[in-house]
């Protein structure tokens, strides 16, 4: 590991002005659980880490029925999954930020920070896709906004401009007749990345008989978290059943373009994609029904 | 099962470990915790190639780092002619050894170490490595033992020659040895049989899994006395290769053992103790610490072989098994020494066999050299012959248990690999199987089976040596050789406390370096409870006599007129105890004992196993799991059924998700626990046991080795509940959830 200093920023344009003049040497500190790590290995080097957690904004996280979620890039996981509003309406998330590491490190890792690490196997982000979270990006001026699908461009690389961070989430207030649904595949019961991971949300009908919205988005099965909006789009107007989800389930397989690797085959992973999209829907039209 | 009532006091309890408190409290000293003045930090550089010829190697820049003291290569190390070593659970060729250590002329695996660097700090150290310039000529590389074995494969060591039988090859190979053991007439025994089954499997190369990584400190003084500090099974086994491959004399080396955090057979070969003492003496003799990481722990220590195993066996409608055959080819990574000689002895031990024959290869590949790890070779073999044993039963219509109880050895039988077997407890620990809760319990659900198999270990005897003084308050401080891994302080002390008839508390063991006690063989091949135990037992005994005549002289009286019981010495109507004795001692009353025994007795185990399988993810779940095993006398009980769920825990991770995955270019990609799935806590039942008593006659306590046998079964019941939950015979290791999935394609498909 090499020396680096270590700044705590008071705010937003703070952080981001350090980013701006470090020109690519600095690097943001959330929890650290990915970044402490690469710094180790020296897998990354950074001369400069600009600890966002104290930032108000990075730090937020607030419900409310017209607004949404507002969700700062460093809250970490234990504060997610135990917020009531959360656990009320952003199932997926919770799924989500339940399976990130064990209790140690949802007690650091953020959903922010797992967005920016932009693994392929992520397992927040195919949950942020269907939860239709939007991206707040700070510059020291000014603000940019980005749908969460949009922002992995490759594995380990963001949209994030040279002098850019994410400073918190937006996530839109859930309709009525909403369930959502955070599934992966791993070999054990603890202590793995995804081989694969499928997010799955569902907006019932009035009477809950019929879809009316579905987003479906895939982890671990391209060089992006994948959303497949045609899988979604398969579901319109159907009434929620095997043979439907089934359908789906074959849409979002076509989608899907995994590699072989040490974690699973190509071939698997493709397999798992229908087994995990089957289930992922059917545990999202429960909660929808309910 | 029944257990005789116990004639003791001390063994047969469960008492708290004399280590617990220290270790609970963190205050227990483990080879990274060493720090000496002065000291420095080494890293080792290692290869990005699988097979490589190094051509050159320019440290220059390295030395010139700030900060740097030391770089060591290959051309540091003495030269080393052939010469096998006794590692106790195996033999090394000690050029090999050396070469293994730091890479001479090639590199032979991903992960072989090439360079060593001292520095002030870590940080250093670790800068130094990026500025040590190796020139490669990669060569093509071979992963496969089969591969291997094809003529045009790419041959790794020039010299090695075949081993064919006996007889010397005449050319270049990858096959070090083709054994054979023979009994009877194969083509006899195969007619005589009703029902024949043979089949393949392939099994993964796998890692011990210890928590601890490999460590060491060095100090190569200024008068040649080179002093160690390290986590080892075996401090004198570690004297010994240093001795060798710095080829200096034994009696310059210190090798004090610290505190270690499991080993399994992977802590005997040593790795960095001799870099970090050629680093000390490089550095102007300052003491140099060298820690792996969890990636180097699984790139380049360890692991245990992965296999080709083929198994025929033939048996008769009454359930006689009438001919067995199997051909075993293990890959002994980079270097000879793969434990196919065990596999080979272990594949049939369980069954009376008058014709038999069994093929072992012996195979390098470009992967790091095995090691032992808790009976070696022993359960990939026991997979495919207990897979083909269960087929067999399943064919003839007869329950499993009773299947192998029909053909069970005892007394009087002989192995195919020569020994004949005095008292073992197999048929008795079928029985308990048979007569456990667990395999009469109704198993209903979807896709659920329930398996059983059966496995068998050599056990050991080995040297070992204790020194034992008698305290003025009584207490007897115990001083042993023997690294304690899984609680043998106490079951050492509790066979002193019972032979000296006094308390277990009043037993202070300490586990000591070369210099401190007599030589003792590392604790490996389930020795040291009996081999050990067996010291304390001469030791105990010496200390009684001595301490007799001292009551004598305290009488005055003559010594035959003292009579010593339950640590109570009487004369004439006086009474005196241990401790009031002690309090009475002008001259300290200290004994030391030293022995080799070889009465050691084999054991056997049989696991019960149930599992449920989710046919669309292939996902294994483990429900219920019992382990019966003979265990001799179990002198701690918690600590002897800690033994059979700890290797019922290693062999369900070697069953359904362990394994090494290489690329194509034989790096290997999943060196992190991370993504070596050994199984969490989260993933495992609560283990049952089913401790069987039948006592060792070759002991004074009756004590048989209890660590390995419990490894040997599970990959097998595991392998064998899977069949009878979802109709798929599994023939390769790992059973991960894709080749389960795999497996249940094949199958609907028609080709299983």
């Amino acid at each position: 590991m090499q020396p680096f200093r270590y700044i705590r920023a008071q705010n937003v344009e703070h952080a981001a002005t350090l980013l701006q003049q470090q020109d690519g040497r600095a690097r943001i500190l959330a929890g650290g659980t990915d970044l402490i790590v690469a710094l180790r290995e020296r897998r990354i080097a950074a001369e400069l880490l600009i600890d966002i957690k104290g930032v108000p904004e990075v730090d937020e996280l607030t419900y409310d029925a017209h607004d949404g979620l507002r969700l700062g890039a460093a809250v970490p996981c234990h504060r997610i999954y135990r917020h009531a509003d959360v656990l009320r309406h952003y199932p997926g998330i919770v799924d989500a930020a339940s399976l990130i590491g064990g209790v140690q490190i949802q007690g650091r890792a953020s959903l922010g920070g797992n967005l920016c690490n932009a693994s392929p196997a992520a397992d927040s982000i195919p949950a942020l896709i269907v939860h239709s979270a939007i991206c707040d990006i700070a510059l020291p001026q000014t603000r940019r906004r980005v749908p969460v699908e949009e922002f992995c461009v490759a594995p380990g690389k963001t949209v994030l401009a040279r002098g850019e961070f994410l400073a918190s989430l937006h996530l839109p207030p859930p309709p009525p007749g909403f369930g959502a649904a955070y599934l992966r595949f791993i070999p054990r019961n603890e202590m793995d990345i995804a081989v694969v991971g499928v997010g799955a949300s569902v907006q019932l009908d009035a009477d809950r008989r019929h879809i009316v919205a579905a987003r479906i988005a895939l982890g671990a099965v391209a060089p992006t978290p994948l959303f497949v909006p045609e899988a979604g789009a398969a579901l319109l107007g159907a009434a929620p059943d095997d043979a439907v989800f089934a359908r789906a389930a074959e849409l979002a397989q076509a989608a899907a373009r995994p590699i072989t690797d040490m974690r699973g085959t190509a071939e698997f992973r493709r397999h798992l994609v229908g087994v995990l999209t089957r289930r992922a829907l059917a545990k999202a039209v429960e909660r929808a029904s309910k | 099962m029944t257990t005789p009532a116990s004639p003791y006091k001390v063994i047969g309890s469960r008492p708290l470990r004399p280590d617990g408190v220290d270790k609970v409290t963190g205050r227990a000293i483990y080879g990274a915790d060493v720090r000496l003045p002065g000291m420095l930090y080494g890293k080792v550089l290692r290869s990005p190639h699988a097979h490589a010829r190094i051509v050159a190697i320019d440290v220059s820049a390295a030395l010139a780092l700030r900060g740097v003291r030391a770089v060591v290569t290959a051309q540091d190390m003495p030269t080393i002619g052939d010469k096998i070593a006794d590692l106790g659970e195996s033999t090394v060729n000690l050029r090999y050894t050396s070469n293994n250590l730091l890479a001479h002329d090639k590199v032979l695996y991903y992960g072989h170490a090439v360079a060593a660097v001292a520095a002030e700090n870590i940080h250093i150290a670790e800068e130094a490595l990026a500025l040590i310039k190796v020139e490669y000529a990669v060569l093509p590389h071979v992963l496969d033992g089969k591969a291997a074995m094809a003529p045009d494969a790419p041959i790794l060591l020039d010299d090695l020659r075949t081993n064919e039988l006996g007889k010397r090859g005449d050319r270049p190979t990858n096959v070090a040895e083709h054994f054979r053991h023979q009994r009877g007439d194969l083509a006899k025994g195969f007619a005589e049989a009703d029902v024949i089954v043979e089949r393949t499997f392939h099994t993964a190369t796998v890692h011990q899994g210890y928590i601890e990584p490999q460590n060491a400190t060095a100090l190569w003084n200024e008068d040649d006395q080179v002093l160690v500090w390290c986590s080892t099974q075996g401090a004198f086994s570690v004297q010994e290769q240093l001795a060798e491959l710095l080829q200096i004399p034994i009696s310059r080396v210190t090798v004090t053992p610290t505190e270690i955090g499991g080993g399994f057979g992977g802590k005997i070969n040593v790795y960095l103790e001799p870099l970090a003492a050629l680093l000390s003496r490089k550095a102007g003799h300052r003491p140099v610490k060298l820690v792996m990481t969890r990636a180097e722990v699984l790139a380049a220590t360890g692991p245990t072989s992965g296999s080709h195993i083929r198994v025929k066996m033939g048996a008769r409608r009454d359930g006689v098994i009438t001919a067995a055959e199997a051909e075993l080819i293990y890959e002994a990574g980079a270097y000879p020494g793969s434990p196919v000689g065990a596999g080979s002895g272990v594949i049939f031990a369980p069954y009376r066999l008058d014709n038999v024959q069994v093929d072992g290869y012996d195979v390098v590949v470009n992967r790091p050299k095995a090691a032992a790890y808790r009976a070696p070779g022993g359960t990939n073999a026991v997979f495919a012959a207990e897979t083909v044993v269960d087929e067999l039963a399943e064919k003839l219509s007869l329950d499993p248990i009773d299947f192998r109880l029909r053909n069970a050895v005892r007394e009087g039988d002989r192995r195919v690999d020569g020994p004949e077997y005095k008292r073992i407890g197999f048929i008795e620990t079928l029985e308990a199987a048979r007569n456990h809760p667990h395999y009469t319990a109704p198993l209903t659900g979807k896709h659920r089976g329930r398996g059983v198999a059966a496995g068998f270990w050599f056990n050991w005897g080995g040297k070992s040596s204790a020194t034992a003084t008698v305290n003025a308050d009584g207490a007897v401080n115990l001083i042993e050789g023997s690294t304690d891994i899984g609680g043998s302080r106490a079951s050492i002390a509790m066979q002193l406390a019972e032979t000296l008839g006094i308390p277990y508390e009043d037993i202070r063991p300490q586990v000591a370096g070369t210099a401190s006690v007599g030589y003792n063989d590392v604790t490996g091949g389930s020795r040291t409870t009996f081999g050990t135990g067996w010291a304390v037992y001469e030791v105990g005994n010496k200390l009684l006599a001595e301490m007799r005549q001292r009551a004598a002289e305290y009488w005055d009286a003559p010594v035959e007129s003292v009579t010593v019981a339950n640590g109570v010495f009487t004369h004439n109507g006086d009474a005196m105890t241990f401790r009031e004795l002690a309090s009475k001692l002008d001259v300290p009353v200290t004994a030391s004992a030293s022995v080799h025994p070889q009465s050691y007795g084999p054991g056997f185990g049989v696991h019960i196993v149930d599992v449920e399988v989710d046919v669309e993810t292939g996902k294994v779940s483990i429900l219920r799991y019992t382990a019966a095993q003979d265990v001799g006398r179990a002198i701690h009980p918690s600590y002897v059924e800690g033994q059979l769920q700890g290797g019922a825990a290693q062999g369900i991770g070697w069953a359904l998700n362990e394994e090494y995955v290489y690329d194509d270019q034989g790096r290997l990609l999943n060196a992190s626990l991370l993504d070596y799935r050994m199984p969490t806590a989260l993933d495992l039942p609560m283990i049952d046991t089913v401790l069987v008593e039948v006592h060792n006659p070759g002991h004074p306590y009756g004590v048989r080795g209890v660590g390995e046998v419990p490894i040997v079964p599970p990959a097998a019941a595991v392998a064998n509940a899977i069949y009878h939950a979802i109709g798929v015979r599994m023939t390769e290791l790992p059973m991960s959830p894709a080749r389960i999935i795999a497996a249940i394609e094949k199958s609907r498909s028609g080709l299983g």
